[in-house]
């Protein structure tokens, strides 16, 4: 279980990248960070991964503090916006690396490459180099290293972003597919109301300047979601709404600056 | 696209010598100002005794100095990611070592340093040292973030995280520091060498030049000038060749294929 208890950023410029959150996410839950630009929807996330501390607050996971997560017997990864992979290095040597910087022994961890590049589809491109493959491809060999370390909590920073739509759609199912075969906890920062919608058992609504979460919504309906989800009425309700959550925010910013 | 790249270069030089021929005659120009193109090379077997150790002598302060300068370069280049602190004393000392021209500051390294060899590969490590410097403290540098990151959540220790990222992230750019420095490595010795004229025993190519200057031998000044040149463009081959080799994974190195 992930607590967020009045987590805030600000930048030593005075800038409010995000105003206190408080966040309470349970294991198995499919979360994601919807919002515009500027949010620090991206801040929150790394807050969560350690990667920025938090400049008042508290973060548990587990009832831990990031940095001793091993102690909790859970594990969690990251998987960032680009593919991030080392162009000198073969798929199977990228998926690799977390295991090798965390000294599993060898034959243990050749088993866990092929099952983790088996699980995203990618077997036959062991020994491929990142560079000869496609973008959406690329993308699956990043998730593949955020699985390979078995991970009971995946944190992904618009991982499909830079991806064409139709790609995007496949990457999202799948991921959908993979996070129920693995019985994952994952939070999903998207700036697609459509993404979010798709992929999410709740979806936090984040406005900008100052960052802030502005509404949870949950979205009920049942997995496993098929394409045909996409074009539902349900589906679209709750884009709808979504989509004047964040209007409303926007313009009340907009008037708020007009005023000073 | 191979042969283009070979063709065309020899199409080209084949019209300039011929060209070089023909006004050599046509205008019958003497010998003593513009030797024709086949009595350079019959000079160059003729002499070969001669220009052949001067070539072997060039040819090892080159290779002297330019190692000196990759092993210097990359010492100097660690030291300075270490810290920026180290960086910010010591660059501008190193750029110093750039900008002052080395036939200003080699009859001093040739007094100081008595035994001739060493001198003039100090000379010529002193002018191929900067880009190796330059170019792998930048490539050091060049690490993408997010994997930077990928190897902070995993815990990786200071030295994975230099020998399995900053190392061959820098390789592209200590690979283009090699083909600039090897060529002035060659430069550097030549220099050198005009600089410390006779005072060698190991006589190079720049003293062979110098000589048949004094002597009015211009065919033997050509041959000479046409194996210092022929030496670096096949250093240059040499090193894209080896980063050819070390980087097949790099975008640098692609085929037209992609």
């Amino acid at each position: 279980m992930i607590e967020i208890l009045s987590a805030s950023k600000t930048y030593p410029n005075g800038t409010h990248a995000l105003q206190p959150v408080d966040l309470k996410i349970q294991e198995g839950e499919f979360i994601t960070l919807l919002g515009p630009s500027g949010c620090g929807k991206s801040t929150l996330l790394k807050m969560i991964a350690g990667l920025l501390p938090a400049t008042d607050g508290r973060i548990l996971l587990w009832n831990k503090p990031v940095d001793q997560i091993e102690s909790t017997g859970h594990r969690m990864s990251f998987v960032f916006q680009e593919a991030t992979l080392m162009p000198w290095s073969r798929v199977a040597g990228n998926v690799r690396l977390p295991l090798e910087l965390q000294g599993v022994t060898a034959s243990d961890a050749d088993q866990r490459v092929n099952d983790s590049l088996s699980l995203v589809g990618l077997s036959k491109f062991h020994d491929s180099y990142p560079r000869e493959l496609s973008g959406g491809m690329q993308m699956r060999v990043s998730i593949a290293r955020g699985l390979v370390t078995n991970p009971t909590l995946i944190l992904m920073d618009e991982p499909f972003g830079a991806l064409d739509e139709i790609t995007r759609n496949k990457l999202d199912q799948d991921l959908l597919e993979l996070w129920q075969k693995k019985k994952l906890t994952v939070i999903f920062v998207t700036h697609s109301i459509y993404e979010a919608v798709y992929l999410s058992t709740r979806v936090v609504v984040m406005a900008a300047r100052p960052g802030r979460v502005i509404e949870e919504v949950s979205v009920d309906e049942p997995y496993p979601r098929g394409p045909e989800f996409r074009v539902s009425t349900q589906f679209a309700k709750y884009a709808k709404h979504l989509q004047e959550s964040l209007l409303r925010a926007s313009n009340a910013g907009e008037l708020a600056e007009g005023a000073v | 696209m191979n042969t283009q790249k070979i063709i065309l270069p020899a199409i080209v030089a084949i019209v300039l010598i011929a060209l070089w021929h023909g006004m050599v005659k046509a205008f019958a120009i003497p010998e003593f100002l513009v030797p024709s193109p086949g009595r350079v090379a019959e000079t160059l077997v003729k002499d070969w005794g001669l220009l052949g150790g001067s070539l072997y002598n060039t040819l090892k302060i080159t290779f002297l100095a330019f190692f000196c300068a990759v092993v210097l370069g990359v010492a100097v280049a660690f030291l300075f990611v270490q810290s920026k602190f180290i960086e910010a004393a010591f660059f501008p000392y190193a750029v110093l070592l750039q900008v002052t021209p080395i036939v200003a500051i080699a009859p001093l390294i040739i007094i100081w340093v008595k035994e001739p060899t060493t001198s003039l590969v100090i000379c010529a490590t002193l002018v191929a040292l900067f880009p190796i410097i330059s170019n792998t403290t930048l490539g050091l540098r060049s690490v993408n973030p997010g994997l930077q990151q990928l190897f902070k959540m995993n815990r990786a220790t200071r030295w994975q995280t230099l020998t399995r990222l900053r190392i061959p992230s820098a390789l592209p750019y200590f690979f283009g520091g090699l083909r600039i420095s090897s060529g002035l490595a060659l430069i550097g010795a030549v220099v050198a060498e005009f600089v410390a004229g006779t005072g060698g025993t190991g006589v190079g190519l720049a003293y062979q030049i110098l000589q048949s200057g004094y002597q009015l031998n211009i065919p033997r000044m050509f041959a000479a000038l046409l194996l210092i040149t022929l030496t670096g463009v096949i250093l240059f081959l040499l090193m894209v060749a080896l980063s050819k080799w070390a980087l097949s994974w790099h975008e640098s190195e692609l085929s037209n294929e992609h």
